[in-house]
């Protein structure tokens, strides 16, 4: 009898450990109240990675997505309309982000989502929202293709979903935008390109080696990391070897991080480059801060702090308290969010007062134009941003700061 | 410049590791016949219990304080948590279908994952360790950073003590004695099931101080560590031959030689462009586990099965 009580406390330790992994997936049901003075709910969905290694970027989406949203509600922005935040994590994980698509369709009172954050995500989620017709917005996916199909780079450029909106400009431009800033501003000539196979990295690594080698740099090396893992140490002494005078990292800030620093602690004199997912200061702590000093990374858009249009944004931000910075997306994540309201805004008055249909809220979000946190929002016929402003930022005194905007001139 | 001593270097400092890590699986396996997919979420627990000491410490303790009663730490809460789970997860199941154990051990692996995650602060994204001040050493060709120092000297301490420990202690032979036959064992006079709980807490003590190494090594620990590292450090024990603690050791440091210099070379040989690079090192590494086996099944080390412990 013993064995069989012990039996059962083994079964309930197993049982416990799926439950506990079903509370990694628990919704999220933060957001605003529902509407209770006889307004209609609209929801707006929100997917971002709010747990693991990218959820320092993923809350900051979440937050100002939040803000918006009780922006719109405080100022009744939408006649007879209430809006409420529903969030769901996908660690960002393709396979959780199209469970979290599934389940925003299914929701009727979903006008519009906002995110995700990877670019490997949106992919596949895009064609889930397409069939039923409900608008995205992602404040930060950056791969061309997206938007402009498989076959953008030769110049083929094809919409596949037309339900498909971003607000950060493309690694079409960031990846060219860098590759500038290196050769002419830095003076680097030799580059070992490293990337993490995913449909971000690569892609951007593969747009800075482009124009990089157009411009008369050499590429001494290439390299694809398992970002799963966290040793480089391999890699690093290829590096060192190499004699290159600068690295491109096309991938994210989790294996970036101890990726720059393995690379330093192996005697490479380079200086580390990379896109806006290294853009955070979670890549200055992994990197350690004194390792990282000099790096690059590129992002979208112009420093938020520095534009006009986002002083209402900042204070508001900071009269909401919320425990995580806004980071390298919250001001894309406003606008996405702003956008939705806007086109179920245009929506709403083009269908006498009453709720459009979804597909209604697609067609109107192809017309938004507004000024946002970011600079004036629209979107051109692949529904990328017209916004075309990047900004190179350097790690000075163990920080991001920003050193130089523009625009890409090809 | 040539860089293979460096590499070679990389290589055995990564294997070292798995190689600590691999003793729990090898141990407990040549004793219970119990793979314990537990281990590697038991390496990250230490980790984190290392962590935890050096948070608690006060601001400024000099890391050569701090480091000894880390690596306590790590042990501590790593041994506590394995003896604990042989007593109440796996003990309740032993002469019942081997299925079943080896059910638990991945359910097991999947909470003390998620319970970390849960309920340590801020471990939803990585935490940052510390790190041993000063700047790496430079030997001719080949240079070691100060973190790996640790994983240098301890790797071979802890493999002497355990080589000592089986082959001297009579609790040791206690060991190799169950390991053979655990009812004859039983009837000459031997606790196994003390055995049992020492073996789990030896492999969970090794751990602990991989995941210390770990920590120095790379500057941050978090709660997914233990997965890849676990299962690396489970193929390293069947390279060496199961159940072979030597074999555990020289199954690591081959698996990770084999890893570092197919990153670094294969993509050089002509016509494998496409499958070279660090993303393809662990394809390689599981190519060499099958050729290894297809060629001798019992593993690099496993032929003296009267030596298993």
């Amino acid at each position: 009898m013993r064995n069989r009580s012990l039996l059962i406390l083994t079964t309930a330790v197993t049982a416990g450990a799926l439950t506990l992994t079903a509370c990694g997936s628990r919704d999220d049901k933060g957001g605003a109240e529902n509407g209770d003075n006889g307004n209609v709910t609209v929801t707006i969905g929100l997917d971002a990675p709010l747990t693991g290694e990218l959820s320092a970027l993923g809350l900051g989406i979440k937050n100002s997505a939040d803000l918006a949203v009780k922006t719109a509600n405080k100022k009744a922005y939408v006649k007879g309309v209430t809006f409420k935040l529903e969030s769901l994590d996908d660690q960002a994980q393709p396979s959780s982000g199209q469970q979290n698509a599934t389940k925003f369709v299914a929701d009727k009172s979903v006008l519009g989502v906002v995110g995700p954050l990877n670019s490997g995500v949106a992919e596949s989620m895009q064609k889930v929202f397409d069939d039923a017709k409900l608008v995205q917005v992602s404040p930060a996916n950056t791969n061309p293709a997206l938007s402009q199909g498989p076959n953008w780079a030769s110049g083929d450029k094809k919409r596949g979903y037309k339900s498909y909106f971003r607000t950060a400009t493309t690694d079409a431009i960031q990846g060219p935008f860098a590759a500038q800033y290196v050769f002419k501003d830095a003076k680097k000539t030799k580059a070992f390109i490293i990337d993490d196979k995913k449909t971000y990295g690569a892609g951007l690594a593969g747009t800075f080696k482009g124009e990089f080698e157009k411009l008369g740099g050499k590429v001494v090396g290439t390299q694809h990391i398992n970002p799963d893992t966290k040793d480089f140490s391999a890699v690093a002494t290829q590096v060192k070897s190499s004699g290159a005078d600068v690295v491109y990292y096309g991938g994210e800030y989790p294996a970036g991080g101890p990726l720059a620093k393995q690379i330093k602690a192996a005697g490479a004199k380079v200086t580390v480059v990379g896109g806006d997912a290294i853009f955070s200061p979670e890549y200055v702590k992994l990197a350690s801060p004194a390792s990282a000093e000099g790096d690059f990374a590129t992002s979208v858009g112009a420093p938020i702090e520095s534009l006009a249009s986002a002083k209402e944004f900042l204070a508001n931000y900071k009269a909401e308290n919320y425990k995580e910075a806004y980071e390298a997306y919250g001001g894309y994540a406003y606008d996405s969010t702003w956008a939705i309201i806007e086109a179920v805004k245009k929506a709403v008055e083009g269908n006498g007062g009453k709720l459009p249909e979804r597909a209604k809220v697609v067609e109107a979000m192809q017309g938004v134009s507004f000024e946002g946190v970011t600079g004036s929002v629209a979107f051109d016929e692949f529904g990328d941003t017209t916004n075309k402003q990047l900004t190179v930022y350097k790690v000075t005194g163990g920080a991001f700061k920003p050193v130089k905007s523009g625009t890409f001139g090809g | 410049m040539n860089e293979l001593p460096q590499q070679l270097v990389n290589g055995l400092l990564l294997g070292s590791m798995y190689g600590l890590v691999a003793v729990g699986y090898t141990m407990v396996y040549g004793i219970v016949q119990l793979i314990n997919f537990a281990h590697g979420e038991i390496f990250m627990t230490g980790g984190f219990g290392a962590l935890t000491v050096w948070l608690i410490l006060p601001g400024g303790t000099s890391l050569w304080v701090a480091l000894p009663l880390m690596i306590i730490g790590a042990v501590l809460v790593a041994t506590t948590i394995a003896v604990g789970a042989e007593r109440f997860a796996y003990r309740p199941l032993r002469g019942g279908p081997r299925l079943a154990p080896l059910i638990t051990a991945i359910g097991l692996s999947l909470a003390l994952q998620q319970a970390v995650w849960a309920w340590y602060p801020e471990a939803k994204s990585a935490r940052t360790f510390p790190q041993i001040p000063g700047g790496p050493i430079e030997l001719g060709p080949v240079t070691i950073q100060t973190g790996d120092v640790f994983l240098l000297i301890a790797a071979p301490i802890c493999m002497g003590f355990l080589a000592f420990f089986v082959m001297r202690t009579r609790t040791g032979r206690g060991m190799q004695a169950t390991a053979q036959d655990p009812d004859t064992a039983k009837l000459m006079g031997v606790n196994t099931d003390r055995i049992i709980t020492i073996a789990f807490a030896l492999g969970a003590a090794f751990a602990a101080v991989g995941a210390v190494a770990y920590g120095l090594k790379y500057g941050v620990v978090d709660y997914k560590m233990g997965f890849l590292l676990g299962l690396k450090a489970f193929t390293a024990a069947v390279l060496g031959g199961i159940g072979n603690i030597y074999g555990a050791m020289i199954g690591g440091v081959v698996l990770g030689i084999a890893e570092t210099l197919a990153t670094a070379y294969i993509a050089h040989i002509p016509g494998m462009q496409q499958l070279g690079g660090q993303s393809w090192a662990d394809v390689w590494a599981f190519v060499l586990l099958i050729v290894v086996l297809l060629a001798r099944p019992q593993g690099l080390l496993g032929e003296r099965v009267a030596d298993r412990a």
